[in-house]
């Protein structure tokens, strides 16, 4: 008798599949619903040389402080309370990464464009505006109808690997947001060859629906290839319902942006740890840093 | 007699009503206005005038409430709005946002990007975010809280908001739906409304002079000769933003009392 697949890893099993130099995106948006136990994994892991693709929040800052960026695929980077992300800035500012910009409505048609496993979606936005010159990989086209009009061809924004964190899934890789907004997870999963899914919770697949409404399971099992256990695992970033953004964490975080000597304090007491000694240190803490 | 009812009123109050200003003849359309006091301006709009215009709880729905920031009664939804959806809107040509800007010009273009270089920016900021698409798709407005010369200057850095001379070089069939209604700032309000759409000083807040607009400015702006002080709010108005739409002032706090 054969027995559907149970999916369930841990981040340094999926961070063990990615290699140097791959293109990586990150679910969530700015500092809400991120994987972050997956980022803490990438950090303590050798992998270098990143393209990174991500509505970008702490994700993003963390990456690029710990120098795992080569190219930034983004629209924004923020931490919502804090609007500009001070690690993001100091790379900018720096010259350290390379910078591939986009419109967040570009970005969206990137991400669909490759779930569609078509070349580019034609869109208006960016026609005009500076994107053309800062992006250079973005291209116009003609539209081939009687309108003859000039149009932003959107390029794929296709992925080696994905990363999105749900607040519930089962085994197999049903994934399910409780929250307010479902992002656009489900494209990034559909645009990256490794798939990879962290939840707060892993439960049944009956239980799913005693959970909220099927509107609200947004990951089927088909877009997923490993299943990833992670409570607490998108702190210091938001994850409604379950917890809110940890905001006192967040702040001694962008604080350690003030100079190499505060950032190697702020990596070396929280990015060294496994994920279970780093969630032992923040409840020994009270929840905050 | 203007100046001493001007006296009495809260600048943040002005800038509100200049803010709610810009929505009107919007219809039902999605008001979007991004920062505190184009929050309380767009609630404002429909709480009066505008009553069929949409807006958002600032995350994931439309709701029908008047109060800005907080529903102690529950917030009344009307519809989901996730983050695709909102692009729905802007493509579909169902929305006006009132963003934010770093840089301003005389063209209205806007920076929210970069200041400096963009390859390695002397500052950066946020990103491109939506510019590009709303201003090519839909009719924006901006709000400068801190009017500047650094602010409302010659020629932004980079162009993520596209102006008028950046429409006008699409021609009129790709612009077609770009609009650039208003600019509202903590000293006046500005727009476009010249023959090749320079800004143009609007009117001015109560107790502003013309030249201190000017001198806050970083480039000569259109001035006709009968420049107007801004509506002030009328009592009803006051009511509403001081009681329902924004009970705990927090108006003040991004506009004070010059």
């Amino acid at each position: 008798m054969t027995t559907p697949k149970d999916k369930r890893c841990t981040e340094d099993e999926a961070v063990a599949e990615l290699r140097s130099g791959m293109t990586i995106g990150f679910g969530g948006w700015g500092s809400r619903r991120k994987p972050m136990s997956v980022v803490r994994a990438i950090l303590r892991s050798g992998l270098t040389d990143l393209t990174v693709v991500s509505w970008g929040g702490p994700d993003v800052g963390l990456l690029c402080a710990s120098g795992k960026v080569r190219r930034l695929v983004y629209a924004f980077v923020s931490l919502d309370s804090i609007p500009l992300e001070p690690h993001f800035r100091a790379a900018r500012q720096r010259g350290t990464i390379e910078d591939e910009p986009y419109d967040e409505g570009m970005f969206l048609l990137g991400l669909q464009a490759a779930a569609w496993r078509v070349p580019f979606l034609p869109t208006r936005v960016g026609l005009g505006s500076d994107l053309l010159r800062d992006n250079p990989r973005l291209k116009t086209i003609t539209s081939p109808y009687d309108d003859g009009e000039e149009l932003v061809a959107a390029p794929a924004l296709t992925m080696d690997a994905a990363f999105v964190h749900m607040n519930r899934a089962d085994a197999r890789g049903n994934g399910q947001y409780l929250g307010p907004d479902p992002y656009f997870d489900d494209l990034f999963l559909g645009a990256a060859t490794k798939r990879f899914l962290s939840t707060e919770k892993v439960i049944s697949t009956e239980d799913l629906s005693k959970e909220g409404p099927a509107q609200s399971l947004l990951i089927s099992r088909m877009l997923v290839d490993g299943v990833i256990e992670a409570p607490n695992g998108a702190h210091f970033t938001s994850c409604d319902p379950d917890y809110g953004r940890d905001e006192a964490f967040q702040k001694a975080y962008a604080a350690s942006a003030k100079s190499p000597e505060s950032w190697e304090a702020f990596r070396e007491a929280w990015l060294t740890l496994s994920e279970a000694d780093y969630q032992a240190k923040l409840r020994a803490a009270g929840g905050g840093a | 007699m203007t100046d001493q009812i001007a006296s009495l009123v809260d600048r943040a109050d002005v800038c509100a009503v200049a803010v709610a200003e810009c929505f009107r003849g919007d219809g039902e359309i999605l008001a979007n206005p991004i920062g505190t006091i184009p929050m309380i301006g767009g609630r404002l709009a429909r709480a009066t005038f505008e009553p069929d215009l949409c807006m958002t709880d600032g995350e994931a729905r439309l709701i029908a409430n008047d109060e800005a920031f907080e529903w102690p009664n529950g917030a009344v939804v009307e519809h989901f709005n996730p983050y695709r959806q909102m692009f729905s809107w802007v493509w579909n040509g169902r929305r006006h946002v009132m963003m934010g800007a770093t840089q301003v010009d005389r063209h209205g273009n806007q920076n929210i990007a970069a200041i400096g270089a963009y390859a390695q920016p002397k500052v950066q900021l946020l990103g491109y975010r939506g510019a590009p698409g709303n201003t090519i798709n839909d009719v924006t407005s901006y709000w400068v809280p801190n009017h500047s010369p650094a602010v409302v200057c010659e020629a932004v850095d980079t162009v993520c908001g596209i102006g008028y001379d950046r429409a006008a070089a699409l021609g009129p069939h790709a612009a077609r739906f770009h609009e650039i209604r208003r600019v509202v700032t903590n000293l006046c309000v500005l727009d476009f409304d010249t023959p090749d759409h320079s800004m143009r000083l609007r009117s001015v807040h109560p107790g502003v002079t013309i030249d201190e607009v000017q001198a806050a400015t970083g480039f000569p702006l259109v001035v006709p000769d009968d420049v107007p002080t801004s509506r002030l709010p009328t009592p009803e108005e006051m009511e509403l933003i001081a009681t329902v739409i924004d009970p705990k002032a927090l108006r003040l706090a991004e506009v004070p009392n010059p």
